[in-house]
């Protein structure tokens, strides 16, 4: 299986994890859907941070309808099941259940790796190895 | 329409309100974006003979159909005004995140007319749009007022501000963004400050329609995979464009001493190297970059401890190179003041190198200097004429309006070493030693800027003393560069890394839907170029071949030392090229575009303007 990681200090603020991410999961060009967060600290200390869902299921715990269910070590947030209460959203220790204002649900990492293949800067890992950056 | 928010944001700033329009189709269908919709609205909206810092002008900003969508490079905003450094076309782009942004929110474009009455910043939250007060960051540097922002509205926010420089409308202030990115030439930043408007800010969170999500999702991940597979993909990124300061230099390319010369011994003390080394703290990239050319640094020296982006190469050229500031310290130090002052670092550079050789000759003197000299290497005479300029204090005033109208002040010979053409500051190649460079900088559309054309690996390629074919390779190079600033890309994947042209049309039509070869989209960029022709033609009295020569210094004045010691591009040899460029370009010897040509570009709504122009 996947387990994202980061390494923040080789984020450049791109954002193509959080593009790929949307474009993928809700075929919408709207990287304010992604599934992960990203931000500059500028102008001082001029570093980024990028935070990933390392799928620890604290937000399964958290939600009251168990719309959030644990399939082979992933949380699957299963949209059609919300009721769009957000208690999942705090829970969560790195912050990465975003909330969207066109859609009931927070929105989920499922762990498919995209960002991973595709974070120019290896900012983003695999730590199982599953998956690397594409070409390497 | 696919690719595009569908909207059209007008801010009248005297009235304080504003009105969102759809997007006309035909305009996306002709002028494409970004630049394509600067040249047209400029024409069509900004009344011919309009004062450029009057209310009567316009600035639109305008992101393209590709901008926002999973492809590399795809963060770029064109920033349009008719510009007062020229008093003609003038466009400036920058890269960050706030293109998408203005997407996400929903407009295609944003023209902002008028001019309010006290200080204000315009708020863009979605289709909410306020114009609020800004009198508590009037006066503050660029980069402050960001932060400033940041912390008053969030960090969601993407912003665009002016500094003291814009405020006082300096002619070569710069619209800040992100940090530390730019929209540099031009003066449109003078434009902002003639309206009171100090800053823009913006969030959106809608989603760009898009032809074809799947398409667009597969076709983007082949074109990062592609980018990755380059060499300079590793190769190029550490050092981004200050990587290119040594070769510049080993060609005798790089501007020295107010461009007395072309190579600076020093060179390897404000490299790309040095840059790395020293100073830098992280890679900062645009929207959507697999190639971060932003490099973050960090500089802390007796007196100073500061945060830069940069220096890139064209500011390691024009202040390193151009006042002999000889390590990358001191040249990111003097970064730092003309961000936070908001000038741009070329221009700031240019003025500065030239303001030092009219002191060196005698030109001005210390009574115009407060009793000072200006000595090229000097950061602390930089910092001191930077600050004059951007308060227009003294003799700041003069040079705050660029070397083309101070030299017509300070007289004495000084407009043959004034380096600009139609009034805007030469940038980071002298060319006296490269035809098709040379070309390129007399006949880009916004003045001496080298982002339309940058010929000089042609010129090393194909042979420096060899005129044939130059003009050629301009026309298509002016044609294909500006291309990207129509759809709003960055153009770095296709110069640094050598990233296939064929990609663009194949994500253009995932993502809008619509069939263009990469030939039929390079007619979309011809006729842009033609229309802001035909908007400098209507707007500068005389305008025409006049205004496409460089400075003499260029035709009179051997390199004294270097690899291109020696050379000089005399006049006929520029006539040559002009000559030549002219008729390929179906345009008569004056510079005007013939009756056939602009039939030809579908442009007959400019006939009426230019037909009384040619005889």
């Amino acid at each position: 299986m996947i387990r994202l990681a980061t390494d923040s200090s080789r984020c450049s603020g791109c954002k193509v994890c959080l593009t790929i991410c949307a474009l993928s999961h809700f075929g919408e060009n709207n990287p304010k859907k992604g599934a992960l967060r990203v931000e500059g600290k500028f102008p001082t200390p001029g570093v980024f941070a990028v935070a990933v869902c390392n799928q620890c299921g604290a937000c399964a715990t958290a939600c009251p309808v168990d719309a959030i269910r644990e399939k082979d070590g992933v949380y699957i947030l299963h949209r059609e099941d919300c009721i769009g209460c957000k208690n999942c959203v705090p829970v969560c220790p790195f912050n990465v259940l975003v909330v969207h204002p066109a859609e009931k649900a927070p929105i989920k990492c499922d762990s498919c790796g995209d960002c991973v293949r595709y974070c120019p800067r290896d900012a983003i890992i695999d730590t199982e190895h599953t998956v690397m950056r594409i070409g390497r | 329409m696919n690719g595009y928010a569908g909207n059209i944001l007008r801010v009248d700033l005297t009235n304080r309100v504003s009105r969102i329009e759809p997007l006309p189709e035909e305009l996306a269908d002709n002028f494409i974006g970004g630049r394509g919709f600067v040249a047209k609205l400029m024409w069509d909206e900004i009344p011919a003979g309009a004062d450029p810092l009057g209310p009567d002008n316009k600035i639109i900003m305008a992101p393209g159909p590709l901008t926002g969508a999973f492809l590399p490079g795809a963060g770029k905003l064109e920033f349009g005004a008719k510009s007062p450094a020229s008093g003609g076309y003038g466009d400036s782009n920058v890269g960050g995140h706030i293109s998408p942004e203005i997407k996400q929110a929903g407009f295609d474009a944003i023209i902002i007319s008028g001019q309010a009455s006290t200080p204000v910043y315009l708020l863009i939250d979605d289709f909410n749009v306020a114009i609020h007060e800004a009198g508590h960051l009037w006066g503050k540097g660029a980069i402050e007022t960001e932060t400033a922002l940041k912390h008053e509205l969030g960090e969601q926010y993407q912003i665009c501000t002016i500094g003291p420089a814009g405020e006082n409308k300096v002619l070569f202030a710069c619209i800040s963004h992100d940090f530390g990115r730019q929209a540099g030439r031009t003066g449109i930043a003078a434009v902002m400050g003639s309206k009171n408007l100090k800053a823009i800010a913006v969030h959106g969170t809608k989603g760009i329609p898009l032809a074809d999500p799947e398409a667009t999702l597969a076709k983007g991940k082949e074109m990062f995979a592609a980018c990755f597979a380059k060499p300079g993909f590793e190769e190029w990124t550490p050092q981004g464009t200050a990587g290119v300061t040594d070769w510049v230099n080993e060609v005798g390319a790089f501007p020295t001493r107010n461009f007395q010369t072309s190579y600076f011994p020093q060179h390897k003390n404000i490299n790309g190297e040095a840059l790395v080394s020293k100073i830098k703290v992280t890679d900062k990239a645009c929207f959507a970059c697999p190639i971060p050319c932003g490099k973050y640094s960090r500089v802390k020296r007796p007196g100073y401890d500061v945060y830069v982006e940069g220096p890139e190469y064209e500011t390691i050229a024009l202040i390193g190179g151009n006042t002999e500031i000889d390590n990358i310290e001191d040249c990111a130090f003097a970064n730092y003041i003309v961000d936070e002052l908001g000038l741009d670092s070329i221009s700031a550079g240019n003025v500065i190198g030239f303001a030092m050789e009219c002191s060196q000759k005698g030109i001005i003197t210390a009574e115009d200097l407060e009793g000072r000299t200006l000595n090229f290497g000097s950061v602390d005479d930089f910092v001191w004429v930077a600050e004059a300029i951007a308060h227009r204090r003294g003799i700041g005033a003069i040079l705050a309006d660029g070397v083309k109208r101070a030299a017509a002040q300070f007289g004495q010979g000084s407009e043959r070493f004034a380096i600009h053409v139609k009034g805007v500051e030469w940038t980071g190649y002298e060319a006296r030693y490269a035809p098709a460079m040379m070309l390129s900088y007399m006949t880009a559309d916004v003045g001496a800027h080298h982002n339309r054309s940058w010929a000089i690996t042609f010129d090393v390629a194909s042979g420096r003393d060899k005129l044939e074919g130059k003009a050629k390779r301009v026309i298509e190079l002016q044609h294909i560069r500006p291309l990207f600033d129509m759809l709003c890309l960055c153009r770095l994947q296709w110069v640094e890394l050598g990233f296939e042209l064929d990609w663009y049309p194949q994500i253009f039509q995932a993502v809008t839907g619509k069939t263009q070869s990469f030939a039929e989209l390079l007619k979309f960029s011809e006729r842009v170029w033609n229309l802001t022709r035909a908007y400098s033609l209507r707007e500068i009295p005389g305008f025409g071949r006049d205004f496409d020569y460089p400075p003499r210094r260029f035709m009179e004045e051997p390199i004294p030392d270097g690899p291109a010691a020696g050379k000089v591009m005399p006049r006929e040899v520029i006539d040559r090229l002009l000559d030549e460029y002219y008729e390929l370009r179906g345009w008569d010897q004056r510079g005007i575009p013939s009756r056939a040509k602009v039939a030809e570009m579908g442009l007959d709504f400019v006939e009426g303007v230019i037909a009384p122009l040619r005889s």
